[in-house]
This record gives structure tokens, C-alpha cells and sequence, in this order.
């Protein structure tokens, strides 16, 4: 048994879930603060400096309320749906390349040789939680929205595993580190003097379609608005978590969140180039700690970039009406997925 | 009623004038409250809202000029007051006088049940001796319900002089005048 790969795996895997977890934790009160902002509020500021200290308040609130379980529920599967909600981005952050190398190590914990077809496999398991937590709560609302939540899930599951296609068929790869070393320098089509990163959504037209696709459909596949049809206050009280309290809804809500910061993650890595930036040198795999770090930090930055566009577009624009978002999803996005699945192979067999 | 839902273009249908408008207006609100300073909302307990004029907060009884008991405890708002907020104990035939000259009596005690009190002005409207106001606090809190019977002590500590007419005064001197003789011109 290698002790070294053992002990270093567990290192970054205790790293990753702090991290994950300290960001969905300051991600709702960078939420608060910036929706309160668009409402000309001034949003939660009474903890600590500039309310900093509120998600260890919120935290302790989950815990403390009363943790309540309604006589008609059904049980197992009431206690299992918040925790089921949590897992599919806390196992999916494992294939993530959060960095290059830090002294020889690869900054990701499992580096799969099919991490796309794994993550999207266990993204797919997404949509258990929010469908068990509709079915055991056994109350209307709740079940309106776990119905809401699987059509719609399940639809914009396809859109998006049929935008990445067209990635895989121009990498030729589907272990996400491979994808991201794809990724280095700037644009062919650019002059030299205009340094367009080699970003996949940069490359040519159908990368750039494929992460449009690809960005709607986790918007969808997050219930963020403007999809969030399945817990739509406004219609149904909160849709699959109306039975739920305490730090069981705080795990729907932690939950969901996690998932957002996994989506960013994955629209980093596969579109946005990963941890790499082609100036310094930053876009080849760091030989010093200090590179080491810059990647890492590259990588926040950039999720963090795409959790502010999540947070933005939630305030930003209304819900969406069923049809419509069934409309999108089958006859918009899917065809035209498929359109560009075709037209990347031709123009990849065209090409010299 | 029906509402034509109106018929989109293609460039609409693509929803990105929407994205555009929607973020132009969210953004601007964002600049202006972040980087104007100028959010709408008030930081409550340091800032306090202003009550405009007439505002009907909770009644207090209050002092003349003097420093005199306005209340002669005649009763009239403890009739008046529609959800039984007040309650007066009236001195009786051995209680203590009134502290202003030529006034008969003042309550003994004085007490209105905050929790109770609806703020409808009935016993202001009513009071024949401008004895009770209802000012301007709008955030009683207590930790008890016994807390929040205001007795008379309480009521005249927060309402406060309230400069008006005082008419056992006037009364008092048209009194000593009509004693006079012969009657002032």
C-alpha cells in the first residue's frame, strides 16, 4: 500500500470539502448582500464587520431550531432526501483539477480517465433528492414541486450531456485534466498581438454554442432561477422543502448551493480553461509552490466569476412559465445540441 | 379579462434583449446603492423613523405647566376606551386632593394596559381636561405582560409637560373676581 498517496489523498480530500464547504457557507451571504444591493438594501450587516460572522450565525440557527418531522411523512425517505441533495456535488468535486501541481502533487483528488461520464453520472443522482424529498414529504406542494423537479431535470440533463460532446470530440479525452491541458496558450484565429486565452468556449463557434447550452441547462439542472420552478415561492411555498426544518432544510439549501459552486466548477474547467491563464506562464503545470498556489487561486477566481453570474441572473430575470422551460429545454436546446454534435464531426473530418 | 399575450420576433425569442435590459437595471441599482451609498433601508435602532404630525402612538397622561396632575379622574376615557385598556382608581371621599388649587380630585392610580390599547384615540378625543396624549412612541417593548401596564407614575414620567389651556387656573380666577365687588368694568 503507498502510504504517501494515501495520506497526501486525504490531505486534499479534507482541503476540498473544507473549502467546498466554507464557500457554499459565505456564498449565501455574498447572495444576500449583492441581491440586497439590486433592491437598493443593504442586506444582512449586523454580524461582525460587514455581516461576515452571519453564516456562522445562520449555522447556529439551523442547528438550534426545532428539527420538526410531520406525523404524515414517510420516514426513511424523508431523512434521507437532504442528505442525498448534498451528496452528487460533494462526490463530484473529487474529479475537479482544482490546481496543477503543488511539490510533485496533482491538485485534484481522483484523476479519473472518464471524469466528464463520471460527473455527469453522478450529476444525473442530483435529481433524487429533490424528487424523494417531494415524494416523502406526502403534502401537495412539496409534490408539485418534486414533479416539476424531475421533468425538468431530467430534461436539461440531456441538453447538457449532449452539449459537452462536441468538447470530447475536439479533446479527444475525457479525463478533465487532459481537457484543461487543451486549454493552454491563446487562440489560433487571433492575431498574436490580440492574446485571446485558448479557452474551449474561445476556440470556434461550436464550443462557444455548446457552453451556451451547457450554462442554461445548469442554470436548469440547479433549480436556480430562471428555472427555479421547483421551489417557486411564489407558487408553491417553497416548493419540495416546505415539510422540512432546521438542519434539514439547511441542508437543502446548503445543498443546493453546492451544486451551484460544482456547475461553475465544471463550466471552469470544461470552457474556461481550469486553473490556467496564458499570461506569466500561468498556463503550463506549475514547477514552483508559488505557481502552484496562483493556480489554485485562478481556479477560485474563475468559479467565483461564474457564482456571481448565478447570483446575478437569479435577480435578474423572472421565472419562467412550465411550457416555456419545457419548450426550451426539448425543442430549442436538444436539437440544437445534436445540430452541433454533427457539425463538430464534419468540420473535424473536413479539417486537414 | 384576457390579456393578448403579444407575439415575439426572433431576436426577442432569443431571450437576450430581455438578459440585457434585466441587467442594465439590476446593475444600475447596484451601483447607486453600493457605490452612492444610498440604500433605502433605514438601520433601525440607530436610526429612528420620524413620526409624522398627528401620528397616534401610545397615550400618556401628562402635566401642566405647573407640574400639576392634569387628570381630575373623571373617568370618561375608562368608559370610552373600547378594549378596556384603561383602568383609574378614583381617590374617594378620603383620598388625597387634587395637587392644582380648585381642582376636585386626581386619580389615585392610573393604569392602561399597553398590550391592550388599540392607539384609537378615544380617550384624548374625550378627556374634558386635556389630561391624556397620545404621543409619539411606536416600539413598546417589555419583558413581561405585568411590564406593560404603564401606571400612573410612568404615564406622567413619559408624557411629559403639555402646554395648553389651563382651565381650573381661569376657572379659579374668574372665580376670586366674582367675589369682587364691584364688578370690573
Amino acid at each position: 500500500m503507498d502510504w504517501n498517496f494515501v495520506i497526501f489523498a486525504a490531505v486534499k480530500v479534507v482541503a476540498v470539502f473544507a473549502v467546498l464547504m466554507f464557500m457554499v457557507a459565505y456564498i449565501v451571504l455574498v447572495e444576500r448582500r449583492l441581491c440586497a444591493a439590486m433592491q437598493d438594501r443593504v442586506g444582512p450587516n449586523r454580524a461582525g464587520p460587514f455581516g461576515l460572522l452571519q453564516p456562522a450565525a445562520d449555522a447556529v440557527k439551523a442547528f438550534l431550531k426545532e428539527d420538526f418531522t410531520p406525523a404524515h411523512v414517510r420516514k426513511v425517505y424523508y431523512f434521507l432526501a437532504p442528505a442525498i441533495v448534498m451528496m452528487p456535488a460533494i462526490l463530484n468535486v473529487a474529479v475537479i483539477p482544482f490546481g496543477s501541481k503543488i511539490g510533485g502533487q496533482a491538485m485534484v483528488i481522483a484523476d479519473l480517465n472518464v471524469g466528464i461520464l463520471y460527473t455527469f453520472g453522478i450529476v444525473s443522482l442530483g435529481v433524487y433528492g429533490i424528487v424523494l424529498a417531494g415524494y416523502a414529504a406526502n403534502s401537495k406542494y412539496p409534490f408539485l414541486g418534486g414533479i416539476r423537479s424531475t421533468a425538468q431535470m431530467i430534461s436539461y440533463e440531456i441538453a447538457m450531456g449532449l452539449s459537452v460532446i462536441p468538447l470530447l470530440l475536439m479533446v479527444g479525452d475525457l479525463n478533465l485534466s487532459q481537457v484543461i491541458q487543451h486549454q493552454q496558450g491563446t487562440v489560433a484565429w487571433l492575431p498574436n498581438w490580440m492574446p485571446l486565452p485558448n479557452w474551449l468556449v474561445f476556440q470556434n463557434p461550436f464550443t462557444f454554442l455548446a457552453f451556451c447550452i451547457f450554462i442554461v441547462s445548469a442554470f436548469a439542472e440547479t433549480n436556480r432561477t430562471p428555472f427555479d420552478l421547483p421551489e417557486a415561492e411564489q407558487e408553491l411555498a417553497g416548493g419540495y422543502n416546505v415539510e422540512y426544518s432546521s438542519i434539514k432544510f439547511a441542508l437543502f439549501f446548503m445543498g443546493e448551493y453546492a451544486n451551484m459552486i460544482l456547475a461553475s466548477a465544471m463550466m471552469v474547467t470544461l470552457f474556461f480553461g481550469g486553473w490556467t491563464l496564458p499570461v506569466f506562464g500561468l498556463d503550463k503545470e506549475a514547477t514552483t509552490l508559488l505557481a502552484g498556489l496562483a493556480h489554485i487561486g485562478i481556479f477560485l477566481a474563475k468559479v467565483l466569476g461564474f457564482l456571481i453570474a448565478f447570483i446575478w441572473i437569479r435577480w435578474m430575470l423572472p421565472r419562467f412559465r412550465y411550457d416555456q422551460l419545457m419548450n426550451l429545454g426539448w425543442r430549442w436546446f436538444i436539437p440544437l445540441a445534436l445540430a452541433n454534435i454533427v457539425a463538430t464531426a464534419v468540420w473535424l473530418w473536413m479539417r486537414p | 379579462m384576457i390579456v393578448k399575450r403579444p407575439s415575439l420576433t426572433c431576436w426577442e425569442r432569443l431571450y437576450l434583449p430581455a438578459l440585457w435590459g434585466g441587467f442594465k437595471v439590476t446593475f444600475r441599482h447596484f451601483w447607486t446603492t453600493v457605490f452612492r451609498r444610498r440604500p433605502v433601508t433605514m438601520q433601525y435602532p440607530e436610526e429612528r423613523w420620524v413620526v409624522p404630525e398627528g401620528y397616534r402612538g401610545a397615550p400618556y397622561l401628562v402635566r401642566d405647566q405647573d407640574g400639576n396632575t392634569k387628570c381630575v379622574s373623571c373617568q370618561l376615557c375608562e368608559f370610552v376606551c373600547p378594549p378596556k385598556a384603561i383602568k383609574i382608581t378614583p381617590p374617594g371621599p378620603d383620598g388625597a386632593p387634587a395637587d392644582r388649587p380648585n381642582a376636585e380630585k386626581m386619580p389615585r392610580e392610573f393604569e392602561i394596559n399597553m398590550l391592550r390599547c388599540i392607539f384609537c384615540g378615544y380617550c384624548q378625543e374625550v378627556c374634558p381636561e386635556e389630561a391624556i396624549f397620545l404621543m409619539e412612541d411606536y416600539s413598546l417593548t417589555g419583558l413581561s405582560r405585568q411590564e406593560m401596564v404603564f401606571n400612573k407614575e410612568k404615564l406622567l414620567g413619559l408624557g411629559g409637560t403639555h402646554a395648553g389651556i389651563q382651565k381650573w387656573k381661569h376657572k379659579l380666577e374668574e372665580a376670586k373676581e366674582q367675589e369682587m365687588f364691584p364688578v370690573k368694568p
